[in-house]
């Protein structure tokens, strides 16, 4: 399976057509989709123009960009103007986007292909992929457990090996997660990194947009293309993204590696996943890193903080969906409009949503607002000083991204045993800091010999991905984790 | 925290809460959601045990402010795209159920 690099280096060069590139491309979604159900929409025909036109401007001697002829799937909460963009919700299921999201047409301009939508979890709230309202996505490793969510067709599609890279969003995890889940990699950058401008809103200041690749040096790539202000998100940093190659190869001799405590405790995670970062942590120090022991105390109150700033924050953004410029509508019953709002939501909604607003609407609600809403941006304010202190002896952070491998199907009913899913994640969120997972290995084979991969999460400063991803490469380049499910 | 002080919904008060969010939700569903919603807020009450005197609370995590930008025209959205995408149109508006009369 090649790389983006790989891909845009031989379109532009003219040793392969755009054109190949996509149809092989759509053979494989084809061929390794029908058992996991990522795609939820694939674009071939809009696909295929798209390469034809990339390969007339190569052979008029034009440069179509440095992602030329790079398939790119895209989660179904990012607005592009092909097929429609559902969010994973009945309320969304017929709309069609008039406009492209600011990083799909970013992509574009570089000469990225957008081949297809994939599912997630409903308006991205879950974290295994199964509140889609349009069917189950299976894990690409063991098709009897989830992908990780919200953004699991994304990562299913680039840990099967269908597409070289996918785009997510990350609100508490659900880029880093599902890549962990999926043995790839997946990038949450810095909050403010990326512009938000359609892509469809959960948590207006937790929300990011962020790339699934297979190797860090990819990731890169399609965050230098992707990122930098944006005049249409006033949320977007003033900060060029420039260049921001990593360091490679000799990356870590004097790298400060972080271990925060908390996320190693006795019977924390999996054995499995406990070994795995434990093994890396010595081979680290063996290959010339600094190991830093770190006190992270507000690590596991991540989560109490962050189900009250999400849910409060996409009680007032889902407000939008009320039935009436696009959208479901209830049928009318002369009720009023009033009632009509209401049959409107609870009929477009799954139960998660609902769960959520409601849950949102009670945190903000009078009586309650200081006790809640205001006392989480209290502590969300400790939480990021409690970074800010660790990012003064360590240059990046280093932990599991999940506490366990992909669970089964099913396996979670219970919505509070979902929420801890993201225990390790949702800080970096909270904080607003930059985020990866990388591949680094697999659990125990079970009865039917299926290994599912374990991922590893560095965290780094604010606008730091250049360190963060420098130390990811260094580390992936380390671990050497290339295999795919089944081979 | 003691027991006492845990913070209970019960089904009157999701009633409330979904009346509040514009959600019709089915009487048959509020005994669940009531234990859901319950089972959530015990966990979030863990916030309740910090000490956050005088801890300015945190909106944003971007130490930015709005900035403006120059005044430059662009092309707006097609209106046949928009429309496209409203449950109910007539010629060039949005339909909508009539509105005359209510909260009255």
């Amino acid at each position: 399976m090649e790389t983006c690099i790989e891909i845009a280096r031989a379109v532009r060069e003219g040793s392969r057509t755009a054109r190949s590139v996509v149809e092989e491309t759509l053979e494989r979604i084809e061929r390794l989709d029908a058992g996991l159900g990522a795609f939820r929409e694939v674009h071939a025909e809009e696909a295929r123009a798209a390469a034809d036109a990339i390969d007339e401007r190569v052979a008029r001697g034009e440069d179509p960009g440095r992602l030329a002829g790079v398939p790119i799937a895209i989660k179904d909460n990012i607005a592009a103007v092909e097929g429609t963009t559902t969010c994973g919700s009945r309320m969304l299921e017929n709309y069609r986007s008039p406009f492209d999201a600011t990083v799909v047409e970013r992509l574009r301009s570089e000469g990225a292909i957008p081949i297809g939508r994939t599912n997630c979890d409903e308006f991205a709230m879950g974290s295994s992929t199964e509140t889609c309202a349009f069917g189950t996505v299976r894990n690409p490793w063991d098709p009897t457990r989830v992908p990780g969510g919200s953004s699991g067709g994304s990562a299913a599609a680039v840990g099967a090996g269908m597409v070289p890279a996918a785009l997510g969003s990350d609100t508490g995890g659900s880029i880093r997660q599902p890549a962990s889940f999926c043995g790839c990699v997946g990038l949450k950058p810095t909050y403010g990194r990326v512009s938000r401008y359609g892509l469809v809103a959960f948590g207006s200041s937790l929300d990011q947009i962020g790339p699934f690749t297979r190797t860090v040096s990819d990731a890169t790539l399609l965050l230098e293309v992707m990122g930098g202000r944006d005049r249409r998100d006033s949320t977007s940093a003033d900060r060029e993204v420039g260049e921001v190659v990593p360091p490679t190869g000799s990356g870590l001799a004097g790298l400060r590696v972080g271990m925060p405590a908390q996320y190693l405790q006795e019977g924390a995670n999996e054995p499995a996943v406990q070994s795995c970062v434990e093994t890396l942590r010595e081979r680290l120090r063996e290959a010339g890193a600094t190991i830093v022991d770190i006190d992270l105390p507000l690590t596991e109150t991540g989560i109490s903080t962050y189900y009250v700033i999400a849910p409060a924050e996409a009680s007032s953004n889902l407000a939008r969906f009320d039935g009436i410029r696009y959208g479901h509508r209830a049928a009318d019953d002369g009720a009023g409009l009033e009632a009509l709002y209401a049959r409107t939501r609870a009929e477009g909604f799954g139960p998660e949503v609902q769960r959520r607003i409601m849950l949102g609407t009670y945190v903000l609600s009078s009586g309650y607002y200081d006790a809640y809403y205001k006392r989480a941006l209290q502590v969300r304010r400790l939480i990021k000083e409690e970074f800010d202190r660790a990012f003064e002896v360590c240059d990046v952070l280093m932990g599991p991204t999940s506490p366990f491998t992909a669970f089964e199907l099913g396996g979670r009913p219970d919505p509070m045993s979902m929420y801890l899913c993201d225990v390790y994640t949702v800080n970096a969120n909270i904080a607003g800091i930059c985020g990866v997972s990388i591949p680094a290995g697999l659990d125990e084979p079970d009865a039917e010999g299926r290994r599912r991969p374990v991922g590893i999460h560095l965290q780094g400063r604010a606008f730091d991905e250049a360190g963060l991803l420098g130390a990811a490469a260094a580390i992936e380049e380390l671990v050497g984790f290339e295999s795919l499910p089944g081979s | 925290m003691s027991e006492d002080q845990r913070e209970v919904l019960d089904e009157a008060a999701v009633r409330k809460v979904a009346r509040l969010a514009r959600l019709a939700v089915e009487e048959e569903d509020l005994p669940r959601y009531a234990e859901q919603l319950s089972s959530i807020l015990d966990h979030i009450r863990r916030i309740s045990d910090l000490d956050v005197e005088g801890v300015e609370p945190l909106a944003h995590p971007l130490p930015q402010h709005t900035r403006l930008d120059d005044d430059v025209p662009v092309e707006g959205m097609p209106v046949e795209a928009l429309l496209g995408n409203a449950p109910a149109v007539e010629g060039d508006f949005i339909a909508v159920p009539k509105v005359l009369g209510e909260g009255s």
